[in-house]
């Protein structure tokens, strides 16, 4: 292995969340009934032509300045050629030589190493094809195929890397923090499972030594992988494979190749020696699209804070670097803890509720931070009941069962279950002493040195106040309990 | 006026306001007389009897208010079955597109609806408005009402052929290299292709896109204005049609300064061309204009740049006919044979042959040779026509070097039938507005002069073109068709 370094570029494409399609006025909403959501334009019917959605060029033009893009004022559009049964005009409209974005980076960190910058080469617009459903188990026994153009021209940006990347590990860092960067600009879903997040990885592998073009090794386009986690594992099971190749004496072929989610395994979909002639042409129906350079000013202006500052805060905050991380990653866990510090003072203390105890309970309950029994409200009261001494950190996490359960507040659970934690010493001084009183041999035990027996001590009044009592406090009534009666003796 | 159906739309509608004359009337004329003629000339592929009829029945009982908002009402219009009508069959005269009805209507279809139009039927052209001839319709012959051993010229020519032999007094075409000025010219009528932009595309099957543009056919300048009005317009449908903005202060009721473009008087000009033209040049001087001698330098290299964008636009727009969602569908073993089994079967030889230019032009490895350089012609056309618009208010040719030719007669030289397009090509490249009026007589056979005018000149280049009108009430008709 030492003998290559390994050359991976990546590409992403992102649908845009927008109302409309890309060039008609159809709903982009996913999981509606086929071509539901379709109309002559989108159906590539005779006569039609396309109008440009200004809200994807916003939202293309936002995603392309918080990556560091530089926005053409002049680009266009142009026409990508080829039939396939999901694609109704026989052409993608698309952006070929002249992208709306160019020249961006997204900045990874290793663990323990420094930043790294992975350039992007460029951004363009384009819209999305329909899906064809096949009738069978594979697509090579189906006896039909069935076309769903709901998501035909619905828009998408295409964000392509330079060859940047040297280990799967750095290419699920990029995709994270690309990811993470788009999902606080709210211009699409990005569900890889559902498709509205879509990888490509290019991988080669490049003798040491070797001083041609990274464009001119051969290399393997892994295409379509649904998960982060998967593109990792197509990217090390190629690596593998194609240094098991070279190391056999033998070429790499330039090829497409799939991922079987199954055995993590790839395989070979189809060479790209006998490669598509696009015949791309600029779009005839469109006119150039001219973006003032002072509306670019301004929407670059109107951006949100991006992963890069929100982290940078976090930790001057005080957050562990990884809880920071966390909160950095997953947008909804971020607009929940800065709601919940908006009523409850404890950052760090909200940090760690939410990314232990929360999230548990969201997963198993298949929720989310967005969609979550408990709002960053609710938390919030909990932790101030902790605060205040009302209830121990045990009774919290049971209220805070309770609250998913029932989807009352704190104070309800509490009030309902009677778990009001005991602070009157007075009274909690009467459980002690009976205590005492049961139990001599473990006092008397405790008496000549051992200091475990406490703890039982301890237990059995736990017990008695049905774990109310605060078991600080019941610490200290015991050995004030116990030390008196040494004194009487 | 002897018939209702020789009348001019203008007239008809000022009648059916005046209640001289029934709507009812005027369709029920109309429809005898293509009942009459039209098994001879062939111009329309569907008639709509019931629906136009329907149509005259309600607008009969309209108030004369109602009739004076409608600037159309009582006129019967035919429309090229190229343009999108969901009440009629649309075909673009190509076997792939048989039966097919449009879901939705064409914005020039609903402004005429909206206008009071009445639409009777959808006129014969070349498959996809490709042909100058209308030879190349899948369907039918349509012959040239001046002589039916002669084509009407294409591709409009359905439609020029129905407003010649007066089943209509309006239609609409489309002109992507001459097709709606060649066949008016053929025809003995007036024929306009508009500003690019200035009429909506939407809803016209496109041929090539940078190209088309949608125009009046009629027997008057006149008629031609009254329409060209109701369709011009921007449409937000249409990215590339132009914003509502007055047409420029027409060019007209002073001593002109005419061009004259040298390139376009060769010796390719037929002699009776020749003739008509000269006469109408003398008139042009008589009424007191400057003719001035001036060159259109690139006018060479047209035809060339035409063939190349033409067909790489037209093998791209013709793409998604592949049977999978409507349209004819030849079903094969597996998707490659159904797609070149259906389009094998449903596409004409003409269309084929400009989809494998247009595919070449496009290819890897030619694009740069072909289709770039072409553009790049395009552009020094274009500064041409802007050269010489500086110097001159308005351009005058022959629309075509020769008359209505007879049936077969350039089959099979395409290229003999491509250079007869040399006069009008230019203007779609150029984006500007062109009308072609008749000016005479020759041989039995019309004669078609071409006024050419900067880009958004159209009402002036309207105004204009009616200086030259013997008489803008009686139009000189064939005599070929007999009733």
């Amino acid at each position: 292995m030492d003998r290559y370094e390994v050359i991976i570029g990546i590409e992403v494409h992102v649908e845009l969340k927008t109302q409309s399609k890309l060039f008609c006025g159809c709903a982009t909403r996913f999981g509606m009934e086929p071509n539901s959501e379709t109309c002559p334009v989108c159906l590539g019917m005779p006569g039609v032509l396309p109008v440009l959605n200004g809200e994807a060029i916003e939202m293309a033009v936002k995603s392309a300045l918080a990556l560091h893009c530089q926005v053409r004022p002049f680009s266009k559009f142009d026409r990508k050629q080829y039939f396939y049964p999901d694609l109704p005009k026989a052409y993608q409209i698309s952006q070929y030589d002249q992208p709306l974005a160019e020249w961006g980076w997204v900045e990874i960190r290793l663990s323990g190493g420094a930043p790294k910058k992975i350039r992007v080469r460029r951004i363009h617009v384009e819209e999305d094809a329909g899906k064809l459903n096949h009738m069978g188990q594979r697509l090579g026994d189906a006896v039909g195929s069935l076309v769903d153009l709901n998501r035909a021209g619905v828009p998408l940006i295409e964000i392509v890397s330079e060859p940047d990347l040297r280990s799967a590990e750095e290419a699920r860092l990029y995709l994270t923090e690309l990811r993470a960067t788009l999902s606080y600009l709210d211009v699409s879903d990005l569900r890889m499972q559902e498709g509205s997040m879509r990888c490509d990885a290019n991988v080669s592998l490049k003798p040491v030594g070797y001083q041609g073009s990274l464009e001119d090794l051969p290399r393997v386009e892994i295409k379509n992988v649904n998960s982060i986690r998967n593109v990792q594992r197509g990217i090390d099971y190629e690596v593998a494979r194609q240094s098991e190749v070279l190391q056999a004496g033998q070429r790499i072929i330039k090829e497409t190749r799939g991922l079987d989610d199954a055995t993590g395994r790839t395989y070979s979909q189809r060479s790209k020696e006998e490669a598509n002639d696009y015949r791309y042409f600029p779009e005839p129906d469109l006119p150039p699209l001219v973006l003032e350079p002072a509306w670019i000013d301004e929407v670059s202006h109107h951006l949100p804070d991006l992963p890069a500052t929100i982290r940078q805060n976090l930790m001057a905050r005080g957050l562990p670097e990884q809880d920071a991380e966390v909160l950095v990653q997953d947008r909804e866990a971020y607009d929940y803890w800065s709601k919940a510090i908006h009523y409850h003072a404890d950052e760090k203390l909200v940090a760690n509720w939410m990314l232990s105890d929360v999230a548990r309970l969201i997963n198993a309950r298949q929720e989310s931070y967005a969609r979550c029994s408990v709002g960053p409200q609710g938390l919030a009261e909990l932790l101030d009941l902790m605060a205040d001494g009302t209830l121990s950190g045990r009774m919290a996490k049971e209220v805070l069962e309770g609250m998913f359960e029932t989807k009352e507040t704190a104070r309800e659970v509490v009030k309902a279950r009677g778990l009001n934690q005991i602070t009157d010493t007075g009274a909690l001084m009467e459980v002690v002493k009976t205590v005492v009183a049961d139990h001599a041999v473990v006092v008397a035990d405790y008496r000549s040195g051992k200091d475990k027996a406490l703890a039982f001590l301890v237990g059995q009044v736990m017990k008695a106040t049905r774990g109310q009592a605060k078991p600080g406090l019941v610490n200290t009534l015991l050995k004030e309990a116990i030390g008196r009666e040494d004194l009487t003796t | 006026m002897s018939e209702i159906w020789q009348c001019s739309a203008s007239g008809l509608h000022a009648e059916f306001v005046d209640g001289a004359l029934r709507a009812q009337d005027i369709v029920g004329a109309h429809l005898e007389r293509i009942d009459a003629v039209d098994s001879q000339i062939g111009a329309f592929l569907y008639v709509d009897r019931e629906g136009a009829m329907k149509t005259a029945r309600m607008q009969d009982d309209w108030s004369k208010v109602d009739r004076i908002h409608h600037p159309l009402s009582g006129v019967p219009v035919a429309l090229k079955d190229n343009l999108m009508t969901h009440t009629m069959p649309t075909t673009a005269g190509s076997k792939i597109l048989a039966k097919f009805i449009a879901p939705y209507d064409a914005t020039v279809v609903e402004r005429l609806g909206a206008a009071g139009a009445i639409m009777v039927g959808k006129t014969n052209l070349d498959e996809f408005a490709m042909g100058s001839s209308t030879e190349h319709s899948a369907w039918q012959k349509t012959r040239n009402p001046w002589d039916l051993t002669r084509v009407p010229g294409g591709s409009s020519g359905g439609s020029a052929a129905a407003v010649a032999s007066q089943m209509v007094p309006l239609a609409l075409g489309s002109d992507t290299g001459g097709s709606i000025r060649q066949p008016a010219a053929y025809c003995g009528i007036v024929g306009m292709k508009p500003t690019y932009g200035r009429v909506s595309r939407y809803g016209l099957i496109a041929f090539a896109s940078s190209l088309d543009q949608i125009g009046p056919l009629t027997r008057t300048v006149k008629d031609a204005e009254l329409l060209y009005r109701i369709i011009q317009g921007h449409d937000p449908r249409d990215s590339t049609s132009l914003p509502d903005t007055a047409d420029p202060f027409p060019m007209v009721g002073r001593p002109l300064r005419i061009g004259i473009p040298r390139e376009y008087f060769t010796d390719g000009i037929a002699p009776g061309v020749r003739t008509s033209v000269e006469d109408a040049l003398e008139r042009l001087k008589m009424l007191g204009h400057q003719l001035v001698d001036i060159s259109l330098p690139h006018t060479e290299y047209a035809i060339a740049t035409y063939y190349l964008i033409a067909p790489a636009e037209a093998s791209s727009n013709l793409a998604r006919y592949d049977g999978v969602r409507y349209g004819l569908r030849q079903a094969g073993t597996d998707l490659l044979t159904m797609y070149e089994t259906t389009r094998d079967q449903g596409f004409g030889d003409e269309v084929k042959r400009r989809i494998l230019l247009g595919t070449h032009a496009l290819s890897a490895g030619y694009y740069d040779a072909y289709y770039s350089t072409a553009q790049k012609v395009r552009t020094l056309i274009r500064r041409d026509f802007e050269e010489a618009f500086a110097e001159v208010d308005y351009i005058v040719t022959p629309t075509t070097p020769d008359q209505a030719f007879v049936f077969g007669e350039r089959d099979e030289d395409p290229i003999r039938m491509y250079l007869g397009d040399i006069f009008t090509v230019t203007a779609n490249l150029a984006g500007i507005p062109g009308l072609s009026m008749p000016i005479g007589v020759q041989n039995g056979l019309p004669v078609g002069l071409q006024w050419l005018a900067p880009a958004m000149h159209d009402l002036s280049l309207l105004s204009v073109a009616r200086m030259l009108e013997m008489d803008p009430e009686e139009w000189i008709g064939p005599k070929g068709v007999k009733a």
